[in-house]
């Protein structure tokens, strides 16, 4: 069975891989984290193009969670799904501290969780106290 | 007063010499309050979309208007992308099919791509953003036959009130009370933008 995909939208190529490392080292077979980092030149920004093709790789039955930083990063990451209409209720874009938000994501699609309950969970954690 | 396919392939063009002239303007503008890229970001987005203009021969407004809207997406980078691309492809929506836009039509275009910008931006007027001079310029365009010299001076009169705003949205409302005594970069370009219309207009009365 599929697992939950996460997507990771920095406006920074290095944060977004770097973060894709570090959700790695919990080791969860067949959960997929896909980069979407940087704009298409590789300088600080967010591209929804890049985002786009980051949701597609991502596609699959147990859908998607988008985590996202600063700025233009949430607006890029709207603006790409709506322009993928076939993935609507497929996605769901959470607002949460992108690390730890991921890494959560991470552990919790590992277990099999669908997306509704990882999203509730993401939402449920007290980052900031 | 009527707009024709070649008064918008007018406006994408005049927009874009604006854009490149005021490059380095508007990035000093965003240097104070953000992160100083927006000149450069939207003269490389409209210069782009000037490029496909020219290559591609739309046949009507909406296409023309579409294919702008997704250089703009791809190309500006930064926050402008989204914001500015939203507004184009909501307005071509609008604009579908047709080779020649009444000022009702044009008027429903515009807000379409109000809306869209609110929705993408999740702000309202009065925030120190490029919706502080959309708004108004839509409020003018509801009201009044478009006349060229109104609408530049409009807009021009609503991004210099940007000036005293605080900003609520984007980077600059980080730096809260500090924004204050700034006009806002994506005001200018938008001030631009429509400068630009009354200019393309302006030509094709004359």
């Amino acid at each position: 069975m599929n697992k939950t995909a996460v997507v990771i939208v920095s406006h920074s190529e290095k944060i977004a891989e770097g973060l894709n490392d570090l959700v790695s080292q919990t080791k969860q077979p067949d959960v997929h984290v896909f980069s979407a980092g940087g704009t298409e030149d590789g300088e600080i920004g967010t591209s929804a193009d890049n985002i786009q093709h980051a949701l597609q790789q991502a596609d699959n039955e147990a859908g998607t969670l988008v985590f996202y930083d600063i700025g233009s990063a949430l607006m890029n990451a709207e603006l790409a799904l709506d322009m993928l209409p076939d993935l609507k209720g497929k996605v769901e874009i959470v607002n949460a501290p992108i690390v730890e938000g991921a890494y959560v994501a991470v552990v919790e699609a590992g277990m099999g969780k669908s997306l509704e309950d990882i999203t509730a969970s993401v939402r449920r954690q007290q980052f900031v106290e | 007063m009527e707009l024709t396919l070649n008064v918008m392939k007018r406006w994408l063009v005049t927009a874009d010499e604006k854009m490149q002239n005021h490059k380095e303007y508007l990035s000093e503008l965003d240097q104070a309050i953000g992160d100083g890229d927006h000149g450069h970001n939207m003269a490389r987005g409209f210069q782009a979309a000037v490029e496909n203009v020219k290559e591609n021969t739309e046949e009507d407004i909406g296409s023309l208007i579409k294919a702008a809207a997704m250089t703009l997406i791809s190309k500006v980078g930064g926050a402008s992308g989204p914001l500015y691309g939203t507004a184009f492809l909501k307005a071509s929506d609008e604009w579908k099919g047709k080779d020649s836009l009444s000022q009702d039509e044009f008027t429903k275009g515009l807000e379409a791509a109000v809306e869209g910008i609110k929705t993408r931006g999740k702000a309202e007027s009065g925030g120190k953003t490029m919706l502080d001079v959309w708004t108004p310029v839509l409020e003018y365009i509801q009201h009044h036959d478009i006349a060229a010299s109104d609408l530049s001076a409009k807009a021009k009169e609503s991004m210099q009130q940007t000036e005293n705003m605080k900003a609520e949205k984007g980077r600059a409302s980080y730096y809260g009370e500090e924004s204050i005594s700034h006009t806002d970069p994506g005001a200018y370009s938008s001030y631009l933008l429509f400068e630009a219309l009354a200019e393309a207009l302006d030509k094709e009365e004359a």
